[in-house]
């Protein structure tokens, strides 16, 4: 089940690719439940958390038919291993303090949106479905992701100082959304997608407006931590994977 | 044995019976999820969308629509999804609009689905008491499909069922 060495269809890769930032963005986020500043965060939180898992359902369940092996959407997040996962590395980043997973879901919703506006006119007609559908969701998250960015940028000198940091620790991870691979160009060929590069612009746009009001200075430094998309992952996603993965890996077909 | 095939107009009809599992003062019929019910051949099939992708009703709506259709003798009830057009508050009938209201959950506000994330200037009114000086505590509530607002005017707060 390792899943290395196997050359997946453009579209299987690109529904792993969206299923594995969703997966993995929506446990980062689970793990806040109970912890959150405030009640109100920690509900708004959590039920992102569910969005970004009943999106990965559809994206990995697409997957799993596309690729045709008898998989399906759990067999797909519970039993592969490290190199197999397609996420970006901005995604399986630590939650650190609120701040850091406030901008972490900022930089992210930032391209989410925009991709999954992209996707609707995927020629493949059950990728344009489920981003119809996520980018409704979506659009919630930018806006309040948005928001707290501003609120706390702008805010005290502590928020403002730990917004700053998170911007600056975070920045280098955001280039990899934007960094085209072989797999790519292979699924911006096949229709399904566009080249990642061209969503920049937009993306750039959105968050240097949000990052002004929010008093945010933007890192001049470009430079671009890459590796998730092809499965070369930081330290990281093997812990997420530990816990995520460990009934089915103790209890192989477990249910309830 | 097995009764005569029911038209599709009762078994809509049925399916109004059904309620919505965290929301149970509306029916599936009310919330505009049901969205086609259709004979095909000796199988009735009921296709459904969600509201949210990680609505986690959906399954124990479709086991609900199942266990009532079979109560009414519908013994071959295929349940399918469709995904797009993806599911709009705009669906949700006038009658679930009032008895949401009833119920103490704000309805969406009219004409406001298609510009989901830019919402700030909401006009929702009370449930409890009318007030239209209300405001938003948080966009995300006690379900996916509901924010956090409060009354100016009464104090309460209230659950608004979000545009989307």
């Amino acid at each position: 089940m390792a899943g290395h060495a196997v050359q997946t269809a453009p579209l299987v890769e690109l529904a792993l690719r969206m299923g594995d930032n969703c997966l993995i963005l929506g446990h980062r986020n689970s793990e806040w439940c109970g912890h959150s500043p405030a009640l109100e965060e920690d509900i708004a939180l959590a039920n992102m958390a569910l969005d970004l898992i009943g999106q990965t359902q559809l994206w990995l369940g697409l997957a799993a038919e596309a690729e045709g092996r008898g998989r399906s959407a759990d067999d797909l997040a519970y039993l592969r291993d490290v190199p197999a996962f397609r996420n970006l590395l901005l995604v399986e980043q630590p939650n650190g303090d609120f701040g850091r997973t406030i901008m972490r879901q900022f930089l992210f919703d930032s391209w989410h949106l925009p991709m999954l506006r992209a996707l609707q006119g995927a020629s493949d007609e059950r990728v344009a479905e489920i981003a119809e559908k996520a980018s409704k969701e979506v659009a919630y998250h930018l806006e309040r992701s948005g928001d707290l960015v501003i609120r706390l940028g702008d805010g005290t000198e502590e928020s403002h100082r730990r917004m700053q940091a998170a911007l600056d620790l975070l920045w280098s991870y955001a280039g990899e959304m934007f960094a085209g691979d072989a797999r790519d160009a292979e699924i911006a060929a096949a229709g399904l997608a566009p080249e990642p590069d061209s969503l920049r612009p937009v993306w750039r746009s959105h968050v240097e407006a949000v990052l002004a009001e929010a008093t945010l200075a933007v890192p001049q430094n470009d430079y671009a931590q890459k590796g998730g998309k092809s499965g070369r992952h930081s330290e990281h996603l093997g812990f997420i994977l530990a816990e995520m993965q460990f009934l089915q890996r103790a209890y192989p077909g477990a249910a309830w | 044995m097995t009764p005569a095939r029911p038209s599709v107009e009762e078994v809509w009809s049925w399916l109004g019976e059904v309620p919505d599992p965290e929301i149970p003062v509306i029916s599936l019929v009310d919330l505009g999820i049901v969205r086609d019910v259709a004979w095909a051949g000796d199988t009735l099939e009921v296709t459904v969308t969600p509201t949210y992708s990680g609505c986690p009703a959906t399954s124990v709506i479709n086991f609900e629509i199942d266990r009532h259709l079979r109560e009414k003798g519908l013994d071959r009830v295929a349940l399918k999804r469709r995904l797009s057009p993806a599911w709009t508050t705009d669906w949700i009938s006038r009658e679930g609009r009032d008895k949401l209201r009833d119920y103490g959950i704000a309805p969406p506000v009219d004409g406001t689905a298609a510009c989901v994330g830019s919402l700030r200037a909401l006009d929702v009114a009370c449930p409890r008491c009318g007030s239209r000086r209300t405001e938003r505590i948080s966009q995300f509530g006690s379900t996916p499909c509901k924010a956090h607002w409060r009354c100016q005017d009464c104090l309460e707060p209230f659950d608004y069922f979000k545009s989307i």
